[in-house]
């Protein structure tokens, strides 16, 4: 596969990312964002609270678990409790009593989840609230203001998304708009030295529009960039190919952000492929369903094999979960109506992922990363050799084989 | 039957400080497995639900000032993982990540009242999510040593108080039956190794029936228990202010120097009018039921009666304002219990409360 050199970036944009180590086989990279609510290390996954709250845990646990960034949810803010009350209470961090980093969506994404809602003009979005029946209009201005409101650190443009599993057409019309949609956010972006502005790379599965937004959007002067549109329906080949021809066409100086990305196997191999930020609801939603994040995939621990486990979820880990009940426990409160249970599996599912981010980073500072890869593929799947033949294809091309 | 002296055995200590209107003020010591546990009284329990304070992780339930050194299990969440915890072997308190908690073991949840007709002369039944336990008083002495709480409810048939109009035959049954199963259970105990350092709460039944209820309370008094469960005073608040001339007959019948418990009692009002009572330890499931409804507690410990009061009550419309309040509130909540004035609705647009 053709390699071609990333560009730098204009000089005016912000440099929030520092880099401090890089892979020298793949494309792997550790480093720091400044932001204003303080320094994150990357690579980093960020958890999903919606509604402003963390589903099943505090912001004052989250803070004890490490986490230094999480993400607020524009569509249900905007809408519930909006944005002017949320100023009043001193924005999105006051309201959560979130001491750290805020990176909020657009709101877009919802566009696509909630499609019977909502009709996708040159204006912006317009959809009817769930809540009252209300209909409103989301344009790029709007969303920018809502979040200038929320007073988040990382705010996204709006983008006009399609699903992954859509051809045609409106693949291209969504990447060109979404183009328009960054001019149009840019301008009205009113807070552009206290909150980072992040561009959206679209273009489906279809690499020459996907590269035509890279090209386009890379000549914006914004301190960060997204690789969106993809982890929806598409099969894992298509995946990652346009992630590594994503990050191939970024700028190094600047980070990454893959949305919507989730299971360990996936951000280990992302990592590789050179992006620095994720977030996905899974470990948090998986919790609600009973299952817990464990170095060999997942636990299930409603299962009746585990009624008379005595052992902790994880020996290895050091969440207050772990450190204090057993998934014979876990089990048995699953089985009962104290939602509990609930709390204590996204407490380890966190802790899981920020865990494993930071083992990631660990091993690129301390330049092993491509056995990092293998150790973690082994103890994932048996044997290195036996992970999925896409994450192997994507690791052989940026240089990692395993086994 | 000679008693054996408890104190001296288990080394639990109830010292008085002083009683006022009927009101003890007191400590109770040397409690727990290594006897240097202490508990203030009037106090009250910490409401678990399958051993664990409902919506809460260990993590967050400390945030909280003033944790209650004693929680209570319900056997109606326990009971059906006895396998579980006798495999376990090291008691409950340890399973639920508990292990510096005192325990005391219910046999029902307050909040979910079970169904009423499954009391036998050789059984009591409590319901958990897989459905209905059945237990005779060896059934449940073994599931005792499974769990290994500090205190536990002996087995008692509290149905009489089940219908409207409590028969004295049914009351008298109710009286009976517990002191079989109590008499059977400090057997069983005796042969237990294990449970020498838990102590059985014996439980005055008798339904609405003075005669009963005295009965109950001496016969009791005469076993080694540690202490005593008034049961059978729960119900509506207009139930309980009936029964508040029988709880304090009882409580006159029973030793100063033993723990007296109440269940199903847990509105602020209601724990002052028993504690007047004579009553020491209290459920904590209020706050619980208020959270279900989305309500906040809200309301002032202070009761030192204020002029104006002081006049109303005198005029006898105090009494009105509360029971006017209560009525008003449960027309405007859609919630299955009746929010109290002691709470604000966090759903309403602009909460509403007394204060």
């Amino acid at each position: 596969m053709a390699v071609v050199a990333s560009p730098t970036s204009l000089e005016s944009a912000p440099r929030i990312m520092k880099l401090v180590a890089e892979c020298s086989r793949s494309r792997a990279r550790a480093g720091e964002l400044r932001l204003p609510h303080g320094p994150v290390a990357t690579p980093v996954f960020m958890p999903v609270g919606t509604q402003a709250t963390m589903k099943g845990i505090t912001a004052e646990q989250l803070d004890a678990l490490g986490c230094r960034i999480c993400l607020g949810n524009t569509y249900h803010l905007g809408l519930r409790p909006g944005p002017e009350l949320i100023q009043k209470a001193r924005g999105l961090h006051g309201f959560m009593n979130w001491p750290h980093n805020l990176l909020t969506d657009s709101g877009g994404f919802q566009m696509v989840s909630l499609v019977s809602l909502s009709e996708v003009t040159e204006e912006g979005v317009r959809f009817r609230s769930p809540y009252d029946g209300d209909e409103t209009l989301l344009s790029p201005e709007r969303s920018v203001e809502i979040q200038n409101a929320l007073g988040s650190d990382i705010i996204m443009q709006l983008d006009d998304v399609v699903s992954s599993t859509v051809t045609g057409p409106r693949v291209e019309e969504a990447m060109y708009r979404s183009i328009r949609w960054l001019d149009r956010c840019i301008a009205a972006h009113q807070r552009p030295d206290k909150q980072n502005l992040f561009a959206i790379i679209q273009g489906g599965l279809d690499a020459d529009l996907r590269a035509t937004c890279l090209e386009e959007m890379t000549k914006r002067d914004v301190p960060g960039f997204a690789i969106g549109g993809l982890s929806g329906g598409e099969s894992k080949g298509q995946f990652w190919r346009m992630v590594a021809l994503s990050t191939s066409r970024l700028p190094k100086d600047k980070p990454r952000y893959l949305m919507g990305v989730g299971y360990a196997t996936d951000l280990v191999v992302c990592v590789a492929l050179g992006c620095d930020m994720f977030d996905c609801v899974f470990p948090t939603r998986t919790a609600r369903f009973g299952s817990a994040l464990v170095p060999t995939g997942n636990l299930q621990l409603k299962k009746k094999q585990y009624e008379k486990d005595f052992r902790p979820i994880d020996p290895e880990c050091a969440c207050p979960t772990c450190q204090k009940h057993s998934r014979a426990f876990l089990h048995t409160l699953l089985h009962s109506d104290n939602t509990a249970a609930l709390h204590h599996l996204t407490v380890h599912n966190i802790a899981y992922q920020l865990r494993l981010m930071s083992a990631v980073r660990a091993s690129i500072v301390e330049k092993r990363f491509p056995d990092f890869v293998r150790d973690f593929m082994g103890t994932m799947y048996g044997d290195p050799t036996l992970c999925p033949s896409w994450a192997t294809e994507a690791l052989a091309s940026v240089g990692i084989t395993l086994g | 039957m000679q008693p054996k002296d408890l104190e001296e055995r288990l080394r639990m200590k109830l010292s008085l400080t002083k009683v006022v209107n009927g009101c003890r003020l007191g400590k109770i010591k040397n409690l727990g497995k290594t006897g240097d546990c202490t508990m203030d009284i009037p106090g009250c329990l910490l409401y678990t639900k399958t051993g664990s304070a409902p919506h809460l992780t260990h993590h967050t339930l400390h945030k909280i000032h003033g944790v209650p050194a004693m929680a209570q299990l319900t056997l109606s969440s326990l009971a059906e993982h006895h396998e579980v915890l006798a495999e376990y072997k090291e008691g409950v308190g340890k399973f639920i990540g508990m292990p510096e908690s005192l325990l005391y073991c219910s046999l029902h949840d307050p909040v979910s009242p079970c169904p009423a007709g499954y009391v036998t002369n050789k059984s009591v039944s409590v319901w958990g999510v897989g459905g209905r336990v059945e237990m005779t008083a060896s059934k449940f002495m073994a599931i005792q040593q499974a769990l290994q709480p500090d205190w536990f409810q002996c087995l008692s048939d509290g149905e009489a108080t089940c219908d409207e109009a409590t028969s004295i035959k049914r009351a008298r049954k109710s009286v009976d039956r517990s002191l079989l199963f109590l008499d059977n259970c400090l057997k069983l105990q005796e042969e237990s190794e294990v449970l020498q350092k838990s102590m059985i709460i014996g439980v005055i039944e008798g339904g609405d029936v003075m005669e009963e209820r005295l009965r109950s309370a001496r016969e009791t008094a005469k076993r080694p228990v540690g202490g005593f469960l008034l049961d059978g005073f729960q119900g509506t608040p207009t139930t309980l202010e009936t029964r508040l001339h029988l709880l304090s007959s009882v409580t006159a019948e029973l030793p100063e120097h033993k723990p007296r418990l109440i269940c199903g009692v847990s509105q602020p009002d209601e724990v002052l009018e028993c504690i007047e009572r004579g009553v020491d330890l209290f459920e904590s499931f209020f706050p619980y039921q208020a959270t279900e409804r989305g309500c906040a507690l809200t309301f002032s410990f202070d009761y030192q009666p204020i002029p104006e009061e002081t006049l109303l009550q005198q005029n006898g419309t105090q009494e009105e304002v509360n029971y006017v309040d209560q009525t008003k509130k449960s027309k405007t909540t859609s919630c299955n219990q009746e929010m109290t004035s002691f709470e604000i609705n966090l759903k309403e647009k602009k909460p509403s409360g007394k204060h």
